[in-house]
């Protein structure tokens, strides 16, 4: 194991000797973020090789509009809201699930218990709260699917399930060109497969590596980055080839896109993002909770000074924001990214402040 | 949230699965795969397996779960 961390810190020294400037190399994924402070990782990388924590955790990037919706529902007495527990404490406008009606909202694990909610509680309409990535959507797309079968008329699902390849085409086109690489998500990719990313990595010339959640598979993605930058090249390569395949999982896509159409998203702190969101087809419009209760995602303006935002853009560092560790913290937060443990804020703030400060 | 955890299947009947992470046993469901039978491994996230892997990747996963327990474990006593 040695041996492979020295090859793969010489590829990195190299990487940085060949550029003459820092790299900045974005981790999508959430999950990547914890487990790359929770090991350490970053105090053994080289000065310039630095790591920007992306758009990759669900619960940030969810629109305030949308927990104000999820936090109206919750004040009506004929429904239940079943949601998955990262969710509860994301504040909205004005409080969050957990502060607002607690009683009518109950965390599952899965969506199945949803659907097993509803059929326990016939006189309620459960409504699932329905984010996440690729990894977390096919099983919403299965319980509509068994709803509707079912003819289970007491659940609708409140969608914002989003997708991760025009959020990092946002990052690259617009926000900034700060960006070099991305170390891809792991679980995601099970799902849409390694080739999704060809487009990206051909059209912005970035290397694009899929990589799993040990420390030693971040560790060598970086370095696989890192041989890429070195030789010029800009391609999409898995080294999470135990789970990965370059198709993905076709059963997943399939269900997929038989339930669900694609749509313009509100991402928190970034705004709307063309063709990023997921929205029930007709068919299953019954089970629509935007249909159902005559709503519309409206984005909530965010007057709190939170900078979440430019933090998921890569574009500042969490103790960057004035807030950081002061007026937000992970008892008191304020913004997204410090309310979930796989949010940016929170990981800093768990495992980088004091070295930051000291 | 996308973390999924590597299990075994050790109960079978159409979709509906029981498998088994590091002695936990829980529900989950097949629909996701193809071919699933009892015995495989396979990766699980919110309740699906989403795909198959390989009893070393499984094993590293397990032990590194294991690792942060304890990790946490001491965190926890040291910052009370």
């Amino acid at each position: 194991m040695l041996e492979r961390i020295c090859k793969a810190n010489k590829l990195m020294d190299k990487a940085c000797q060949t550029l003459g400037r820092d790299i900045n190399v974005m981790e999508v994924c959430g999950t990547h973020t914890v487990s790359i402070f929770r090991s350490g990782i970053r105090s053994t990388l080289p000065k310039h090789l630095k790591l920007l924590s992306g758009p990759g955790c669900p619960v940030c990037v969810t629109d305030q509009g949308y927990i104000d919706l999820a936090i109206e529902l919750a004040q009506r007495d004929d429904c239940i809201l079943a949601t998955y527990g990262d969710m509860i404490r994301v504040p909205g406008s004005d409080g969050s699930l957990e502060t607002k009606n607690k009683n009518n909202v109950k965390v599952v694990l899965s969506a199945e218990d949803a659907i097993d909610l509803a059929k326990e509680n016939p006189g309620k309409t459960v409504v699932f709260i329905a984010v996440g990535f690729e990894t977390t959507t096919p099983a919403t797309a299965v319980v509509v699917k068994e709803a509707a079968q079912a003819g289970l008329e007491n659940f609708c699902v409140l969608c914002a399930h989003k997708l991760v390849l025009p959020a990092m085409e946002v990052l690259l086109s617009e926000k900034n060109d700060k960006i070099d690489a991305f170390l891809c998500p792991g679980h995601v990719s099970v799902i849409i497969g390694s080739k999704a990313y060809e487009p990206i990595a051909a059209k912005y010339r970035k290397p694009c590596v899929v990589a799993g959640f040990e420390p030693m598979q971040i560790i060598e993605g970086l370095a696989e980055i890192c041989r890429q930058i070195c030789e010029g090249q800009a391609e999409v390569n898995s080294i999470y080839d135990v789970a990965v395949t370059p198709q993905g999982n076709t059963i997943a896509q399939r269900i997929i896109s038989d339930c669900f159409e694609v749509t313009d998203g509100w991402w928190r702190g970034i705004g709307k993002i063309p063709q990023s969101t997921l929205k029930l087809k007709s068919q299953y419009s019954k089970f629509d909770a935007y249909e159902r209760f005559g709503l519309t995602e409206k984005p909530a303006e965010d007057k709190t000074g939170c900078r979440c935002g430019e933090v998921l853009c890569g574009l500042i560092e969490p103790f960057d924001c004035a807030m950081f560790g002061n007026k937000c913290t992970p008892q008191t937060p304020i913004g997204p990214c410090m309310v979930s443990s796989e949010g940016a804020c929170a990981a800093w703030y768990k495992y980088g402040r004091k070295r930051k400060t000291s | 949230m996308c973390l999924a955890i590597p299990a075994r299947i050790v109960e079978l009947e159409g979709d509906k699965a029981v498998v088994d992470a590091m002695g936990n046993r829980f529900k989950a469901k097949t629909t996701l795969l193809e071919n699933a039978k009892i015995g495989d491994l396979v990766l699980v996230h919110a309740g699906f397996a989403i795909s198959k892997v390989e009893e070393e990747d499984a094993r590293k996963t397990w032990n590194l779960i294991e690792e942060l327990d304890s990790f946490q474990e001491t965190d926890k006593k040291i910052s009370g």
